[in-house]
């Protein structure tokens, strides 16, 4: 029993109704990598965050070592010898990477003595774990997994002998992703315990020797990486096989909608995110675009859209031109047929201090049939969102209920009701099920599918491979901000896989 | 999760909590009250003599509320949009240029209806266009609005100055002020309305822009909630990125909002310009920008809250001139305290007893549902 | 000679109006550098004031005076930093709520307990702060130029002014070179990173909100010790504001800020010598220009038009755990 370096009993956390934690029994062996696979939502990151005393759980027991401890806040957990790096990353952007890592264990009052011995503790990490970096240099100044080899050296400074990482790959480049692993290993090789946290089976299949699957806050299985295949943890994970192969006919795509040409998009620190991608939309059929998220999709979508400008490139919506790097307007690409259900409905789709007849109608207030003069026709306004509320089963059936207390299906219902209900020629979809119930689901993309079946041509962006699959009549795989290959919906997972990890790309782009 | 507070009902929400957060800020003058050897419950009594007990102290009370509802209107205008407009004292100052430039050039010929809609517009516009740089510096070069208004409020008292010891001070006077205003720029008084209810307005310069007030009342809810520029604004205060997503162009919101509310805090510069000195003096504002933000607060930036708090803050001036002739050590400057009460409380501290409240409501629920439970069993 | 005196007497005259902003504006560094926006500096210079001069009045001592104002500008501090730390509300709105409650507490307070019409007795010699005479000083002064410098311009200031000048490069020590500075500056920006590293954010927080109170002490107790022989009502006269301003100016930095309130209190002495006095080739300035040169030069920065004010990251937002 002594080789267990960190056992969970009963971990139990709600926040609220939902209850995020149920019952979670767990036991990492010292020494090992050890992963937590589960969809978005599972309760992962909570638990972690117990794990590491940012939240408390509401019952249930932690052990290091075989004794119990009481993790109060994060300062209990370094003291257990924990150390966790945050899937966003816990650095102060104007700071240096030695004060980062020296932030919090100083030492002394004082900061002079504590940066000469950090110094030099840092140099020995660096050499221990071939982890370099130049402490001198500005973080806001590195690339993010340089940033990332920072947080994990603050937990080793720290010295931490289980760290914990969550998501580590999603915003790393595979070469950079490779190292991580190799970092691990040799983390591992030192006798340290790592619990990596991800969705993607890929890694767990490439580096754990233990892997634990969680489900709407439960634990549902631990298995040993070697005995286990993809196909056994995708179904512990995904609960029941759901059954992704949505019904459809063949797809008869016709005239081009939207052709994009040359595109490239950069972010606020000049960092290109999306890179010269050319592509054609056609009436009637699917486009989706696979890749794994942080790859230039969603940078894409909101140049399309005319929410970001663009460096450079064309975008033609019905043969005419859209401004992409100047003045488009996301009103005015509505009025010419251009629906966009966003990545981020929070935030972005919908106001949540809206009732829900408001929301009906956002980017839509301009349409006459809204308003009598500069007044909004509250009647009008009441009235369709009625309607729509029973065409797409909207529940409760309530305009005017605030839209904060819908389910996340729901308001995603309340998003493709106003998107889709005008018959726009291009339908572009981010993330169309992301936080949604398996019911709705079903419902969504059928829709979807509905909407390419009347000749409309629909982009469709997921990090759920396996949706862009099901629904897609051709994909597009995005990579560092390029478009690295074109495949059937058949093309194989691993195919796919290979091109979103951009191994495949960097050879077609070659020939 | 990202809901803190469980859901109330409406009165708690709209009625119980502000009114608790209210008797806490009055609570805690009372002590102060107390503090300078006073009985607070006098003091209360006199306070609320001194601001209803006779026609002339309501008419006194009307005419600060007046004031009030114009600058709480200006504040709650710019919330909705997601702004902080500190700076309404700045601009109700200089939108007493408008007032007085319509005022010093047809009050000698032409009656005050015809005055009156021009010193409106007057003190919207100059209004306005002091609001307008703050609005466009924020829209266009990204300053924020809290910062450049409270400096705007500055330079706007230096050029008042300027302006009343240089330029609209007549010749051979000494006083830096406007000469008085010929009846063509003094407005009626509503001596009718009070008279409807049996009361007296005596001296109190209760005047039409009371009226004005509550159509500008009226239309701040229309511009809200029933018009589409209302409806953009209320979407870039809950959520700058969803407003940018419906192709809401957030520096055309910004700059417009400021110059609504900047238009509106200037036209309370009719009141005491028009209304009661009929003339334009230094200091006329008297911080009734800053009463704004605590009328805003109180009324949870609508204007039916904005009415009733206008009129409690008109009560405090009033009836707080009462106490300090009754009670003469507790001074005018009581209000200040009592303002600055009724922000902290209202404001800052807003959710400081709703743990509490939702404790006892979600308690109360619990009970009533087992209570239902035993009946059906 | 005169021309060179003339500016000797203006340069004394900017130290001795820059003093209270140099306090005031580092007291909004230390708030604001760990992501608490403070327009309450005024409130608690004004709060501090009255304390000093109540107290000073009372017990006859300078030193008690102090303590009171001291004492009381970190009261307020607290209820701004419980408002705004502790209850996440509005900082602009405390800030605002603050001013006013001062603005109103110190009248009604001083004119019940002295009776003066909202001022503080007048202080004899022991209860305020004296200037300092340096060796030599009255000897020295006939040497041309440097003789004036040392003389009326370096000496025969008060305690507290070379204590406000001290302060900046112990500000500068502070928050650069010590562990709590770096927290603070850290808080700040993103205050994740302080709460994941096991330290509390709130207690950091309240730490620099108390730095702030110290510090609007000591500019208080300035004005109504040192400056002036006791509480005059509303003696600030948006000095606080002046400090923010000049704070923002200095783009949040100890040594800018000396610089700014410099500055902004050399615009004040020359707007007092100014008027009256038409300046060659420019002729007649209004004063009131001069007064609000501060504000109109601030709104400037802020615009972007002399470089770049940008504010500490996490400034003005409630610490929230998220998951």
């Amino acid at each position: 029993m002594d080789n267990i370096a960190i056992e969970l009993r009963g971990i139990d956390k709600s926040f609220g109704p939902v209850h995020a934690n149920k019952n979670i029994n767990l036991k990492v062996r010292k020494g090992t990598i050890h992963g937590i696979i589960g969809e978005n939502g599972a309760g992962k990151s909570t638990l972690m965050s117990i794990l590491y005393g940012f939240y408390q759980a509401d019952s249930g027991e932690i052990l290091v070592d075989g004794k119990p401890v009481a993790i109060r806040d994060p300062n209990a957990a370094i003291a257990a010898g924990i150390g966790m790096v945050h899937q966003h990353f816990m650095l102060v952007e104007n700071f240096t990477v030695l004060e980062n890592i020296m932030l919090g264990a100083e030492d002394s009052q004082i900061l002079n003595k504590g940066i000469a011995k950090a110094r030099v503790e840092l140099k020995r990490l660096e050499r221990e774990y071939a982890l370099e970096v130049d402490p001198d240099a500005v973080i806001e100044e590195l690339p993010v997994g340089l940033q990332q080899r920072v947080e994990i050296l603050k937990a080793l400074y720290r010295r931490a002998d289980i760290l914990i990482l969550d998501e580590p790959t999603g915003v790393l480049t595979p070469a950079e992703a490779d190292h991580l692993f190799r970092v691990l290993e040799q983390l591992k090789s030192q006798g340290k315990t790592v619990i990596l946290i991800t969705h993607k089976l890929r890694e767990i299949m490439a580096i754990t020797d233990e892997v634990s699957v969680m489900r709407r806050g439960e634990m549902v299985a631990t298995r040993t990486t070697a005995e286990t295949s993809v196909e056994e943890l995708a179904e512990l994970m995904v609960g029941r096989r759901v059954l992704l192969r949505v019904e459809k006919g063949e797809a008869k795509p016709g005239e081009v909608k939207l052709a994009v040409e040359g595109l490239t998009v950069k972010d606020g620190r000049g960092v290109t995110m999306v890179d010269n991608v050319s592509f054609n939309l056609r009436a009637g059929e699917i486009v989706g675009i696979a890749g794994v998220a942080g790859n230039g999709q969603s940078e894409l979508l909101e140049a399309i859209s005319g929410i970001r400008r663009a460096v450079s490139g064309s975008v033609l919506l019905n043969g005419k031109p859209i401004d992409v790097t100047g003045r488009a307007d996301p009103s005015e690409l509505r009025d010419r047929g251009l629906a966009h259900v966003p990545e981020d409905r929070h935030h972005v789709g919908l106001v949540l201090k809206f009732e829900e007849c408001e929301n009906a109608i956002l980017g839509y207030h301009h349409d006459k049939r809204y308003l009598n003069g500069v007044f909004l026709d509250v009647d009008a306004i009441r009235k369709d969102a009625e309607k729509r509320i029973g065409e797409y089963d909207i529940r409760p059936p309530n305009p005017r209920l605030k839209t904060a207390n819908f389910s996340g299906g729901n308001q995603q219902k309340i998003v493709l009701a106003r998107e889709m209900e005008r018959g726009p020629d291009v339908l572009i979809i981010g993330q169309p099920t992301r936080g949604v119930d398996v019911g709705a689901i079903e419902f969504i993309h059928k829709r979807i599918i509905e909407m390419r079946d009347q000749g409309k041509a629909v982009l469709l962006v997921s990090v759920e491979l396996d949706e862009i699959r099901a629904l897609s009549d051709r994909i597009l795989v995005m990579f560092a901000g390029r478009v690295v290959g074109e495949r059937d919906p058949d093309a194989t997972e691993g195919e796919l896989g290979l091109l979103m990890a951009g191994v495949e790309g960097r050879k077609e782009a070659a020939e | 999760m990202s809901t803190p507070y469980a859901k109330l009902p409406g009165w708690v929400e709209y009625g119980l909590i502000p009114l608790i957060n209210l008797a806490v800020a009055f609570l805690v003058a009372g002590l102060v009250v107390l503090l300078v050897g006073e009985n607070p419950l006098e003091a209360a009594y006199h306070l609320i003599n001194g601001a209803f007990g006779r026609g002339e102290y309501l008419g006194f009370t009307l005419y600060y509320a007046t004031t009030f509802i114009f600058t709480g209107l200006a504040v709650a205008v710019a919330f909705h949009a997601g702004l902080f407009n500190i700076g309404g004292e700045g601009q109700a100052y200089v939108g007493g240029i408008g007032v007085a430039l319509a005022c010093l050039w047809l009050d000698q010929t032409m009656p005050w209806f015809v005055v009156f809609p021009l010193a409106i517009l007057g003190s919207a516009f100059f209004g306005a266009a002091w609001a307008f740089l703050p609005g466009w510096l924020q829209a266009k070069r990204g300053s924020h609005i809290v910062i450049t208004t409270i400096m705007f409020n500055f330079i706007a008292s230096s050029l008042m100055v300027y302006l009343l010891t240089r330029v609209l001070k007549p010749l051979g006077s000494m006083a830096p002020q406007t000469r008085t205003f010929a009846e063509g720029g003094q407005l009626p008084k509503l001596d009718w309305l009070l008279a409807i209810f049996g009361l007296n307005v005596g001296t109190a310069p209760f005047n039409v822009s009371f009226l004005l007030a509550l159509v500008a009342a009226f239309c701040v809810w229309l511009l809200i909630w029933r018009t589409k520029l209302g409806y953009e604004m209320r979407t870039m205060g809950h959520s700058p990125s969803a407003a940018r997503y419906a192709g809401m162009s957030e520096s055309r919101i910004t700059v417009i909002t400021m110059m609504i509310s900047g238009g509106l805090a200037g036209m309370m510069a009719l009141n005491p310009i028009m209304g009661e000195q009929a003339r334009m003096q230094l200091d006329f504002v008297q911080g009734a920008g800053f009463v704004g933000i605590a009328v805003a607060l109180m009324g949870r930036s609508h204007p039916a809250g904005i009415i009733p708090a206008a009129v409690l803050f008109g009560m405090l001036y009033q009836g707080g001139a009462e106490i300090s002739f009754e009670m003469p050590s507790i001074s005018r400057d009581m209000i200040v305290i009592i303002q600055g009460l009724v922000i902290l409380f209202a404001g800052a501290l807003e959710n400081m007893f709703r743990p509490a409240i939702t404790r006892l409501f979600t308690m109360q629920s619990r009970r009533a549902a087992v209570v239902t439970q035993t009946k059906g069993a | 000679m005169d021309f060179f005196h003339v500016i000797v007497v203006l340069l004394e005259s900017t130290i001795r109006v820059s003093v209270p902003l140099i306090f005031a504006a580092l007291a909004g560094l230390f708030t604001e550098r760990a992501g608490v926006f403070d327009i309450g500096l005024e409130g608690k210079m004004l709060g501090a004031a009255f304390a000093a001069g109540a107290v000073a009045a009372v017990t006859q001592s300078v030193w008690m005076g102090l303590l009171a104002a001291i004492l009381i500008s970190i009261a307020l501090s607290l209820v701004h930093g419980y408002a705004s730390i502790t209850q996440r509300g509005n900082q602009i709105v405390s800030g605002v709520a603050i001013n006013f409650i001062v603005a109103g507490s110190t009248v009604i307070l001083g004119e019940a307990w002295f009776r003066q019409g909202g001022r503080t007795p007048a202080l004899g010699e022991g209860s305020r702060f004296q200037t300092i005479t340096f060796p030599y000083a009255d000897s020295v002064r006939e040497i041309p130029i440097l003789g004036p410098i040392y003389s009326d311009l370096l000496s025969g200031h008060f305690l507290l002014t070379y204590v406000a000048f001290a302060m900046v490069p112990i500000s500068w020590w502070i928050l650069y070179r010590t562990r709590f500075g770096l927290r603070l500056r850290a808080v700040g920006e993103n205050p994740g990173a302080v709460d994941t590293a096991g330290i509390s954010v709130l207690w950091l927080r309240y730490r620099a909100v108390i730095c702030c109170g110290i510090l609007c002490g000591f500019a208080g107790a300035y004005l109504s010790l040192a400056m002036t022989a006791g509480f005059v009502k509303g003696m600030t006269a948006g000095k606080g504001y002046i400090a923010l301003a000049a704070l923002i100016f200095a783009k949040w930095r100890p040594f800018n800020i000396m610089l700014a309130c410099l500055l902004f209190g050399f615009l004040d002495a020359l707007a007092i010598r100014l008027q009256g006095n038409p300046l060659p080739l420019i002729g007649q300035v209004p004063v009131q220009l001069m007064q609000a040169l501060p504000y109109i030069l601030t709104v400037i920065l802020l615009a972007g038009f002399i470089g770049k004010a940008i504010p500490p990251k996490a400034g003005g937002v409630p610490y929230v755990k998220e998951r």
